[in-house]
């Protein structure tokens, strides 16, 4: 288990308190100005070094995103995009850095700011987190208060203003383009890429956008290193990360733990165990909904990271981990993320939009033992004909589940959907419609 | 994508009174000079705000003055975004989230809860014409589910008899406390908190 020193987020139950006081006693704010002194190009190279990925599921490296970002201020201003639109069913990790942590995601702010050359910086929050994002603003302005934010912003001589934009409800403004579109007061739909927005974003003009626990851990990093970043976890996986536990364990948590942890640490230790036992364990979901499920018997020896999920054909994602006991309908559980899916498809590619109602329906019926035999393929058929077909990675997440339990869980679906559409008989009945199969052999 | 319509009776006018234009002014200068139409989507919460928790058409008309942009443009923002209620709901608007990690651990049951409450269809509103509530997608408090959001405040570790005591305060008109209802403390894991021990004690 990581040591509580190495721990990021010491104030992830609110032991302390959030406010700037507080957050100072914890370390935060004590040296920024000695950190952006060093130079752009140093922050840049320590977060390299640190080899952090971004945490909002991509896991794109965030040293090399920030690299992207122009070197000089040219005609057009450059922006810091903070994505604090958590949808993603099974995670709830950014709620708490808002509340909780709120300083550290401001000082991030500043620091990342400094090191891409921005002087504005929108911090995009889901709209139903309203309290936590007043929580947030709370801290904000603590922090124009005291000088650590406006002009020459905690000393530094860097000019920073931080706004928040609420979100109204719509899963797909998580997806960075959405997210700029939604900015900009439009329907979130996303945008095609290339242009990319560090160098095309928001008004167009450059911007980066990083998720709220990305920033939330940068001063951290800067502060002891990018090499104790990177001696945690393994190569390429470094570091730690928020794992939210969800569904059928005893208690339901969100932990700070070190990446590469086993899976089955996560659920027995942490998480008080699965309900009935880990021999009651069905399946986990192990980063969010839109990462494919895996059975248990892989479970037993799973590590977390976004390498040796990968290799499993699943995902980190966002690292929101659902366990779903032998209580639960398999099928159910995935015709609901496909709901979710259906509801949150922003219409814009008609694969998406058509495909996403196509599999929710016929999961359904499969859940009730209505389907026919032949529709089991047709749904591995439809989520192959939606996955990367969209202009933006919904395609995939809304696929990818179903994909998952067509995976690991066929015989299930196969023995409750016994149904076989074609007629055997010749039953004399006009309307049948398959009666023209049976007549050539009549 | 969900089917969204705005309601059949509509108001003949809608202006913003006079908290509600300060806090636009505010707003819009959060954004650049010219790029006004960023702040359409908190335009249309504070319009929502007014007009007891519902954009009526004339609103997005307002609005689009307003900020100097097309009304098909507000329009499409309106019907885009789910939290934008395009007809009436009730004072106390309470939205259940039923979506997998809140499903396996009996939202169902919540569900049931309000039929019995408030009304037997979702989105309708209750005798008293106070509540209404519908089925919502992930609310993003999974590892505290089954919850439920009421207005803006969420109620965080639920049963059927703990939301059945809660929709009897609504209905009295009292405000219950939000947060969650087994009297855990916000995320940590229930009795078996094995990080951060030092602080817990401190």
């Amino acid at each position: 288990m990581l040591k509580d020193q190495d721990r990021i987020f010491q104030n992830l139950y609110n032991d302390l308190g959030p406010d700037l006081a507080s957050s100072q006693k914890r370390g935060d704010w004590v040296n920024t100005k000695e950190i952006t002194n060093k130079g752009r190009d140093w922050i840049i190279n320590e977060i390299k070094d640190s080899q952090l990925r971004g945490r909002g599921g991509a896991g794109f490296p965030t040293g090399l995103k920030w690299s992207f970002a122009p070197k000089e201020i040219g005609s057009r201003p450059h922006y810091l995009v903070i994505n604090g639109d958590e949808s993603e069913p099974g995670t709830c990790k950014d709620r708490d850095i808002l509340r909780f942590e709120p300083h550290k995601l401001i000082e991030g702010c500043l620091i990342a700011s400094y090191a891409i050359q921005a002087h504005v910086c929108y911090i995009y929050i889901r709209g139903e987190y309203f309290i936590d994002g007043q929580k947030l603003q709370t801290a904000i302005d603590e922090a124009y208060e005291k000088k650590l934010l406006g002009k020459n912003a905690a000393g530094t001589g860097w000019d920073l203003d931080i706004y928040i934009h609420y979100g109204a409800g719509a899963y797909i403004c998580g997806e960075e383009t959405a997210l700029l579109e939604s900015i900009e007061g439009k329907k979130g739909q996303p945008r095609l890429k290339p242009p990319f927005p560090a160098l095309i974003g928001l008004y167009g003009c450059p911007t980066i956008i990083n998720n709220v626990e990305t920033i939330a851990v940068v001063p951290t990093i800067l502060r002891r290193g990018g090499k104790w970043f990177a001696s945690l976890g393994r190569e390429k996986n470094t570091g730690t990360k928020i794992f939210c536990i969800s569904g059928n364990v005893n208690n339901p948590c969100n932990v700070e733990e070190e990446m590469n942890i086993p899976l089955k640490e996560l659920i027995e230790v942490h998480a008080g165990g699965v309900i009935g036992g880990w021999d009651n364990l069905q399946a986990v979901i192990p980063g969010g909904s839109s990462m494919p499920l895996i059975p248990k018997d892989k479970c037993e020896t799973l590590t977390m990271d976004f390498d040796s999920l990968m290799a499993e054909k699943s995902g980190l994602g966002t690292a929101g981990v659902v366990v779903i006991n032998k209580d639960q309908d398999i099928i159910k559980c995935m015709a609901r993320i496909a709901r979710f899916y259906k509801h949150e498809s922003c219409g814009q590619c008609t694969p998406c939009r058509e495909g996403s109602g196509w599999m929710w329906r016929m999961l359904e019926r499969m859940a009730k033992g209505e389907a026919s035999r032949d529709e089991i393929e047709m749904l591995g058929d439809v989520t192959k004909q939606i996955e990367g077909h969209t202009i933006c990675a919904f395609g995939e997440g809304s696929s990818w589940p179903v994909q998952g339990l067509l995976r690991h869980f066929k015989d299930e679906i196969k023995k409750r959907n016994k149904f076989d559409p074609i007629v055997k008989e010749n039953k004399n009945i006009p309307y049948l419609v398959d009666q023209h199969l049976l007549d050539k052999n009549a | 994508m969900s089917l969204r319509r705005p309601a059949k009776n509509q108001p003949d006018n809608f202006e913003f009174n006079s908290s509600s234009m300060e806090a636009a002014k505010i707003i819009i200068s959060k954004y650049p000079e010219g790029k006004q139409q960023s702040a359409v989507m908190a335009l249309l919460y504070i319009a929502q705000k007014q007009n007891d928790n519902w954009i009526p058409l004339a609103a997005m008309k307002y609005i689009a003055k307003f900020l100097d942009m097309p009304y098909i443009k507000v329009y499409e923002v309106a019907t885009f975004y789910s939290m934008y209620n395009l007809s009436p709901v009730g004072k106390y608007f309470i939205q259940v989230c039923t979506t997998t990690p809140c499903m396996i651990r009996g939202a169902n049951k919540l569900v049931e809860a309000c039929k019995e409450k408030i009304s037997e269809k979702e989105c309708e509103l209750s005798n008293d014409k106070s509540c209404s509530w519908m089925e919502v997608e992930c609310l993003g408090a999974c590892v505290n589910a089954p919850m439920m959001q009421i207005n803006d405040d969420y109620y965080e570790d639920l049963d059927k008899e703990k939301t059945l005591k809660i929709l009897d305060k609504i209905l009295n008109g009292e405000k219950p406390i939000p947060g969650s209802y087994r009297g855990r403390i916000n995320n940590e894991p229930e009795n078996n908190r094995k990080t951060l021990m030092d602080l817990k004690n401190a």
